[in-house]
């Protein structure tokens, strides 16, 4: 049974959350200089759910990296909404990812001394405006099971972990590289749906890469970068829920 | 050529060189000691044996108040004695020029052909057979005082004002330590060893034909006992102060107690440093196969076998091993030669025999080997387990499972942070285990040498504060009658006076036996004090004597028992008198008694050996000049100036000690916490990195790294007291013999500084630590999977 999920209002005037121009990186291995990213420019508004896609080398991660604050350009600048990123120091970027960003990746980077609901607490304790960590994990469906360790939990269970974990501060955005990379497709649906659901229900600017193009198609937008450029960028007309994808 | 496994053996230990550096010194630390302790003892043991032997060191010694020479046939006939020979000794009061106080001396009569204890000349001659007034000094009192062959002084000798011609310096294997009587360490101002003529000693001291001093040389397999009985049988009648060997005779106690030392030293330190670098190595081995693993995997599918990889790891161990040994060889021969060129300037040898100490360094380098080899084993047991297709695996994380202690540290509540603490020191039990225990060492390494400073401030306070409170004692060349405390009073500046009594004394209990003095004290008297370390100042029971324990322990007796008490001066009273109270003494072998019980018990009129004065300080001068002229005074102690002597010796010998002691623990805090942070962080980076990632200050993900190491720091602090106070307790026990003691006791104050330093060495060992987490590239550390 298809369902086809409304879009939401993406009001024009508001300025967006991201804000890329002509954004560089190069990456030097010894006498080797590897230019990953060459002259991006693009702009990301809120309530957006965005799927990054293109093949491994495309320059996806280092964007990424660079839009959560883990890594500086060669050139360009880059806005999170009137904050310059690219002129911030390190301590002011880790304020940043504190308050405003949420990381999933592809191997969940759970702390394996850490329960399921000390994992959130974990972000709970040091963000400002957080949900209870046992709500964040219920909208990932795992209230049941907050008192596993992670090596207790099946790998789809830990990557909806690590997304209670993302979104228990609220952020302003919520950035996963390859959230189902390393699950089968049964399991990487529930992660999606986790996503989709945080999305639409918090309003937070979602970002997802991936190199499986069926993905793209619960997406709002879909960026697709070859070589470190932007080949292609095109909004969905319509949305597929999680369970209507499958690889 | 270079097979390639040697290749990556080599670049291996150049990506661990830090943490090789931090193992090799801990292991150097243990060799160094080794290397020097031996080094030096047997420098010194042979360099003591050669002096003893050329210059003919006496084995027993004997003071006595007059015999005639024709005795010294008699003593020589003894079975078991080679040779004996009698000399004249006495104290005088010294007057050189340009010193204000008064020095002591002690003469000693130089027999035309000497055959034992051979003065060694040094500068000058020995003094001429014909001159009367000519004498040869120790040279340490005569350098001291600048008294150059050639120069004059005056001596009281008895009870005339001499001049006295310098001769000579010359030294003496009999006072390679020379202390003045009643002092506690050497003054060389203050008191010197004076040889003079034979004929010229008995006719000051009318003795000619007589001796009152003898020196016995056993022959080869004589029994020291046997001789020791016949000799005190021999000279009772004489006034014989009873017969010691060796171990009693105050120059070689001294340096044999600091042998002694040196051998404990080499025998208790090193196995602390072994056993720490065994278990380091272990834990960087174990850490680095678990990161090789996936390579050991590719060198077994390639078709090395087992024991190539068991034999690659051994070598990696083995390298390590040999720096340690090399850089402990090399900072122990160093060390060795600093601490006998102290030992040659505070003992007066006239030359000193090096030793290579091959002995030593081989001995250290295959314990060093072995330590490290051994350490290395279990680790490389497991690599070379390892089948091919299991090592290509990732390796199993963690199992965190919830146990009991698991709800508990949950229950506290504590920040996720403080709990990833707690959890991973409950994963690996075994690894906290060893780090604790190598930092509960270093503190342990610590109190037992700064100890050394309680068991100094407890002798300052015992000597200067509670018991010795007069600031001047003279020593009666004769015992006099109990009026002499009052003529004393009369003498410049003196403001209370206080007499003692003194006498050599040979304890009996069943056929135990026990030579020391007896010290009578008056009632009524407070300057010199006897103390109990527990309850302070005692007073003299109405009967019977006070015996410190370890002469007690010695004899076998307690409260109650009956002791046989031989005076050894005249009138040579034997008394029967019951045991009266034990007290603690940590030093001080002395008997007590009070002064009416002993002289009702003798039979005689009370006497004084001793006078104790309380002076007005500004009047010293007057004292002191007065002093010198008085024939009845035979040795003055100025325990002002003891006190600061005291304290400038210890000052400066046990500083040197402490720094080396602290250099020594903080290396072993260092090893171990760098060590172990430096496993955590490998094993942990991707962790540190993801609450980076999630916004954590580099503060708050420091705090998880060096919470954890701190923590396993504070809980080493209490084992490492306990072992501490192992150690200073076996120290104390191994360095004392009967003549040297050193006391025990620990204050707050060394335990605090020893943790302070230990906590600190830490701090710096996690932030160097720290600093490399600093500098890591998150996204790479995140993709960085094992």
């Amino acid at each position: 049974m298809a369902r086809v999920i409304p879009m939401p209002e993406v009001t024009k005037p508001h300025p967006p959350v991201f804000a890329a121009q002509n954004v560089t990186r190069v990456f030097r291995m010894g006498k080797v200089a590897v230019q990953a990213l060459r002259g991006v420019s693009l702009a990301l508004q809120e309530a957006e759910m965005v799927v990054l896609l293109g093949a491994s080398g495309s320059g996806k991660s280092t964007l990424l990296n660079i839009l959560g604050g883990l890594d500086q350009p060669t050139e360009g600048r880059v806005f999170f909404r009137q904050t310059e990123l690219t002129r911030a120091s390190d301590s002011a970027l880790t304020q940043y990812r504190r308050d405003h960003v949420g990381f999933v990746f592809q191997f969940y980077n759970l702390v394996p001394s850490l329960t399921a609901r000390e994992n959130v607490a974990l972000v709970t304790e040091i963000a400002r405006n957080p949900i209870p960590p046992e709500a964040a994990l219920d909208l990932v469906g795992l209230g049941a099971r907050m008192d596993h360790f992670p090596a207790e939990l099946s790998g789809g269970e830990q990557q909806r972990v690590a997304i209670a974990r993302a979104i228990a501060k609220q952020p302003d955005v919520l950035l996963c590289d390859e959230p189902t990379g390393a699950l089968d497709s049964t399991t990487g649906i529930q992660v999606l749906e986790a996503l989709c659901r945080v999305n639409s229900e918090l309003g937070t600017a979602t970002v997802l890469i991936t190199h499986n193009a069926e993905i793209q198609r619960i997406a709002h937008r879909v960026i697709v970068l070859a070589d470190g450029r932007v080949i292609r960028d095109t909004r969905n007309e319509t949305r597929l829920a999680p369970a209507q994808v499958s690889w | 050529m270079v097979r390639a496994l040697e290749r990556k053996l080599l670049r291996d230990l150049r990506r661990i060189w830090a943490q090789t550096v931090a193992i090799a010194l801990v292991l150097a630390c243990g060799v160094m000691v080794m290397v020097a302790a031996q080094a030096t003892q047997r420098a010194l043991l042979a360099t003591q044996a050669a002096y003893y032997e050329r210059f003919r060191f006496a084995d027993i010694f004997a003071g006595l108040t007059r015999a005639p020479r024709a005795l010294l046939a008699d003593i020589a006939a003894l079975p078991g004695v080679a040779q004996a020979e009698g000399r004249i000794s006495f104290h005088a009061v010294l007057d050189i020029a340009g010193i204000e106080a008064p020095a002591m001396g002690r003469i000693l009569s130089l027999p035309p052909n000497p055959a034992l204890n051979l003065p060694l000349l040094r500068r000058g001659a020995l003094p001429e057979p014909d001159r009367l007034d000519q004498v040869a000094l120790s040279e340490p009192f005569a350098a001291a005082n600048g008294l150059v062959p050639g120069s004059r002084f005056q001596a009281v000798l008895n009870g005339q004002l001499r001049t006295l011609e310098v001769s000579g310096w010359v030294l003496s294997p009999e006072f390679i330590y020379s202390v003045a009587p009643g002092m506690m360490m050497p003054d060389d101002r203050r008191f010197g060893l004076i040889w003079m003529n034979e004929q010229a000693a008995a006719a000051l001291m009318d003795m000619a034909g007589a001796f009152n001093d003898l020196s016995v040389r056993l022959a080869r397999g004589g029994d020291a006992r046997a001789v020791i009985a016949a000799l005190d049988q021999m000279l009772a009648p004489y006034g014989g102060a009873g017969a010691q060997g060796r171990a009693q005779q105050t120059s070689h106690a001294f340096l044999d107690s600091e042998l002694q030392q040196l051998g404990a030293l080499a025998l208790y330190l090193p196995p602390v440093f072994l056993l720490v670098s065994g278990f380091l190595v272990n834990m960087v081995l174990a850490r680095l196969i678990a990161i090789e693993r996936p390579q050991i995997g590719l060198l077994r599918a390639l078709g090395y076998r087992r024991r190539e990889i068991g034999a690659y790891y051994l070598k990696l161990a083995g390298l390590i091993g040999a720096v340690g040994v090399v850089l402990g060889w090399a900072f122990g021969r160093w060390l060795g030669a600093g601490m006998l060129a102290i030992y040659a300037d505070f003992f007066r040898f006239p030359f000193l025999l090096h030793d290579p100490a091959f002995g030593a360094m081989a001995l250290s380098g295959a314990l060093g080997m072995a330590a490290a080899l051994l350490g290395a084993l279990r680790a490389v047991a497991g690599a070379m387990r390892l089948s091919p297709a299991e090592a290509m695996q990732p390796p199993t994380p963690p199992n965190f499972a919830r146990g009991y202690l698991d709800r508990k540290i949950a229950a506290l509540r504590l920040h996720q942070t403080s709990m990833m603490i707690l959890r991973a020191l409950l994963r690996w039990p075994g690894r906290a285990m060893i780090t604790l225990s190598g930092v509960a060492l270093s503190v342990a390494v610590l109190v037992a040498s700064y100890f050394i400073f309680d068991a100094v401030d407890l002798i300052h306070e015992r000597v200067f504060d509670q018991s010795n409170r007069q600031q001047i004692t003279l020593a009666l060349a004769q015992p006099a009658p109990a009026r002499a405390v009052e003529d004393a009073r009369v003498l410049p500046g003196v403001l209370a006076s206080e007499g003692a009594f003194g006498v050599p004394v040979r304890l009996v209990h069943g056929h135990r036996s026990h030579l020391t003095a007896l010290q009578a004290q008056y009632e009524g008297t407070s300057l010199a004090r006897v103390i109990d370390d527990y309850s302070g100042p005692i007073l003299m029971p109405p009967s019977g004597l006070v015996l410190p324990d370890l002469v007690a322990r010695k004899l076998g007796v307690g409260p109650g028992d009956l002791v046989q008490a031989e005076l050894l001066a005249p009138p040579r009273s034997r008394l029967e008198l019951p045991v009266a109270r034990v007290i603690h003494q940590s030093f001080g072998a002395e008997a007590h008694i009070a002064a009416s019980v002993l002289f009702a018990e003798m039979g005689i009129a009370p006497q004084v050996s001793h006078i104790h004065l309380r002076i007005d300080p500004d009047q010293m001068p007057a004292l002191q000049a007065r002093i010198k002229t008085l024939p009845a005074i035979s040795g003055l102690s100025d325990w002002q100036e003891l006190r600061s002597q005291f304290a400038a010796t210890i000052d400066e010998s046990l500083l040197t000690m402490a720094m080396i002691y602290t250099v020594i623990g903080v290396l072993i805090a260092i090893g171990v916490i760098y060590n172990a942070a430096r496993i955590q962080v490998s094993e942990r980076l991707h962790e540190l990195a993801t609450l980076r990632v999630l916004g954590f200050r580099r503060a708050e993900v420091g705090f998880v790294l060096v919470g954890e190491m701190m923590l396993l720091t504070l809980l080493a602090l209490p084992l490492g007291w306990f072992l501490g106070y192992q150690f200073a307790q076996g120290m104390v026990a191994a360095i004392s013999t009967d003549v040297v003691q050193m006391p025990f006791t620990i204050s707050r104050r060394t335990f605090a500084l020893a943790s302070v330093v230990v906590v600190a060495a830490a701090l710096g060992a996690v932030a160097l630590v720290q600093r490399r987490v600093g500098r890591v590239d998150l996204v790479l550390a995140l993709k960085a999977r094992e």
